[in-house]
């Protein structure tokens, strides 16, 4: 059975009038990806900070594996593994300085591999200000995990990534799942929360509106399945075909495209449909809507 | 033991790396050494006779209220600190593993302008070494813990620099330093023992180099290591971890509280 290693209860913070976070509540199972996504400002930094310790909430109760992150924070450092959005390291630290350096006050030894297994194996004596953007953040999460922490925060992990380093931060994040270790992710990247997450809270002007897996959020909204197919003949080409869901079509290409709420019957109804005019299927995609959909509708809806 | 050691070991390199760093450690000190000496060699001989003392002193300001404080606002400003306390580097380290390093710093330019001073500028060297020694630790003591606090407690560069300054400028000028302070009218001369300045000199010229002197010596010793240990202690009570959480223990203005052993100082002496 599943532990809970992250508990929010009611938590909230606010700046002068401004309410930040406004009575949230969720947990964060063991071994669990947990996204948070939302636009600028709509909280997510600062319940991250709220939950590292850095900033103390107005009211609520939080634990992380049973630690209040306020009263026992010195516990709590070596529990956590925190890639934040802003921070720094001083100019003219090394790379293998820094990591030296963090893993003694973790009391490990220094993970080097993690340098090599992130691409900054050749600037391992660099100075923190002869990086780029990219490989500050690659370096800012080798930092993160280098101590072996149970509970992963990594805020907006893969800004200023190339290609490459994405994907290979992706299979590390997917690695350290497996391995039991529950990573919160705050994003901006929909496609990354739907491809990497377990489960995703929307949050929206310091309250969260939806929470739940991106199969289930997405399959809430009102969004519509994308059907594409093409064929050999020209079964396809007759404009007033009427298949089940479907409402509304397009043509791209060779492909026709059909917009269905029910994807299930309308799947079954075209290809019943060509097959009875002899017509060769060569090809067939079905889309779901994306969680982007589903947050663009949500926000919207907000707003 | 191995996080302090690699600890005190990076910001000791950074002392050598860094050019504003390099620059207010080694660079100004020993430059301003020259300069000085070979200018006071003509028109003040007096200040040759207490050369080495003066610019150990001169050197100690340059490199705690001028070099020490900054770092402080830049690793603020910039998230170093956060850094730093998500992964566990404790507040009492930040501020005292810089003291350490940029003492370590203070006593090889120390020990240049020592052996140099004797070797090429004829200046006499001390009498007593223990004491020499001792007065050393004691007055980097007292002004590294004001540059942290002024790092601590300055809310930008340009707050920094004018702190400093208010304690840099008055102590090359009526510290004791160039101009002795029996020569000073009185008002400028009670405005001197504000300055922990006066009374570095005022302990290496009476313990170190055996001359008549104007102050009390014990008294000297007791303001400047309750002043050290006042901004040290005040340092880390008010330390902020983050520019963007303004939340701390206590108001800023609660550093002047290091200066009070300097006026109660100008109350009883003369």
């Amino acid at each position: 059975m599943q532990e809970t290693v992250v508990a929010v209860n009611k938590l909230k913070k606010s700046y002068g009038n401004f309410v930040a976070v406004d009575d949230i509540s969720f947990n964060v199972q063991s071994g669990e990806i947990f996204g948070l996504l939302g636009p600028n400002g709509a909280g997510k930094t600062t319940t991250f900070e709220c939950l590292e310790g850095l900033r103390k909430p107005d009211s609520g109760s939080f634990r992380l594996m049973s630690l209040n992150p306020i009263s026992d924070y010195s516990n709590l450092r070596n529990i956590i593994g925190v890639q934040l959005q802003t921070s720094g390291l001083p100019s003219s630290m090394r790379v293998d300085e820094a990591m030296n350096f963090f893993c003694s006050y973790h009391k490990v030894k220094p993970r080097y591999d993690l340098l090599e297994r992130l691409n900054l194996k050749d600037k391992i004596n660099s100075q923190y200000q002869m990086l780029s953007t990219g490989q500050k953040r690659l370096l800012a999460l080798a930092l993160a995990i280098a101590h072996n922490p149970k509970i992963i925060f990594l805020d907006e992990p893969t800004s200023g990534l190339d290609v490459q380093s994405r994907v290979e931060l992706h299979s590390m994040m997917v690695e350290l799942r497996d391995k039991g270790i529950t990573i919160l992710l705050a994003t901006h990247d929909m496609a990354e929360a739907e491809k990497l997450a377990d489960r995703v809270a929307i949050l929206l002007n310091g309250k969260i509106v939806t929470i739940g897996s991106p199969q289930e959020i997405t399959a809430t909204g009102t969004g519509l399945a994308k059907i594409a197919v093409r064929v050999e003949g020209d079964s396809l080409s007759i404009s007033d075909i009427k298949f089940t869901a479907v409402t509304q079509y397009a043509t791209k290409d060779e492909y026709k495209i059909y917009y269905s709420s029910n994807p299930g019957p309308t799947v079954s109804a075209i290809l019943e449909y060509i097959s009875n005019k002899g017509d060769k299927l060569i090809d067939l995609r079905v889309e779901r809507p994306s969680l982007e959909e589903r947050f663009l509708e949500i926000t919207n809806k907000e707003k | 033991m191995r996080a302090f050691r690699n600890h005190f070991s990076f910001e000791f390199r950074t002392g050598m790396r860094d050019r504003n760093l390099l620059l207010m450690y080694y660079l100004f000190p020993l430059g301003l050494y020259v300069l000085l000496a070979l200018l006071m060699k003509s028109i003040n001989t007096g200040f040759i006779e207490i050369l080495i003392p003066a610019m150990i002193v001169i050197s100690v300001l340059i490199s705690t209220m001028l070099g020490l404080p900054e770092p402080f606002v830049k690793s603020r400003e910039a998230g170093i600190f956060r850094s730093y306390r998500i992964n566990g580097v404790p507040a009492n380290s930040i501020v005292i593993i810089p003291s350490l390093t940029t003492t370590l710093h203070m006593i090889i330019v120390s020990t240049i302008i020592t052996i140099t001073g004797f070797l090429f500028f004829k200046a006499p060297l001390p009498i007593n070494w223990v004491a020499f020694i001792l007065i050393f630790f004691l007055i980097s003591f007292a002004l590294s813990g004001l540059g942290v606090l002024i790092g601590v407690v300055s809310s930008s560069s340009r707050a920094t620099i004018l702190w400093s300054q208010l304690i840099f400028l008055p102590s090359m000028i009526i510290g004791g330093l160039m101009i002795p302070s029996n020569l000073l009218p009185f008002a400028l001369k009670k405005i001197g023992i504000l300055l922990p300045s006066t009374h570095a000199i005022n302990l290496f010229k009476f313990y170190a180099y055996n001359k008549s002197i104007e102050y009390n010596p014990l008294f000297s010793i007791i303001i400047l290591l309750l002043s050290g240990i006042l901004s040290f202690g005040l340092a880390i009570y008010l330390f902020n971890w983050d520019s963007q959480n303004k939340t701390r223990r206590g108001h800023p203005l609660l550093g002047f509280l290091t200066m009070l052993p300097y006026i109660i100082g100008v109350f009883f002496l003369p």
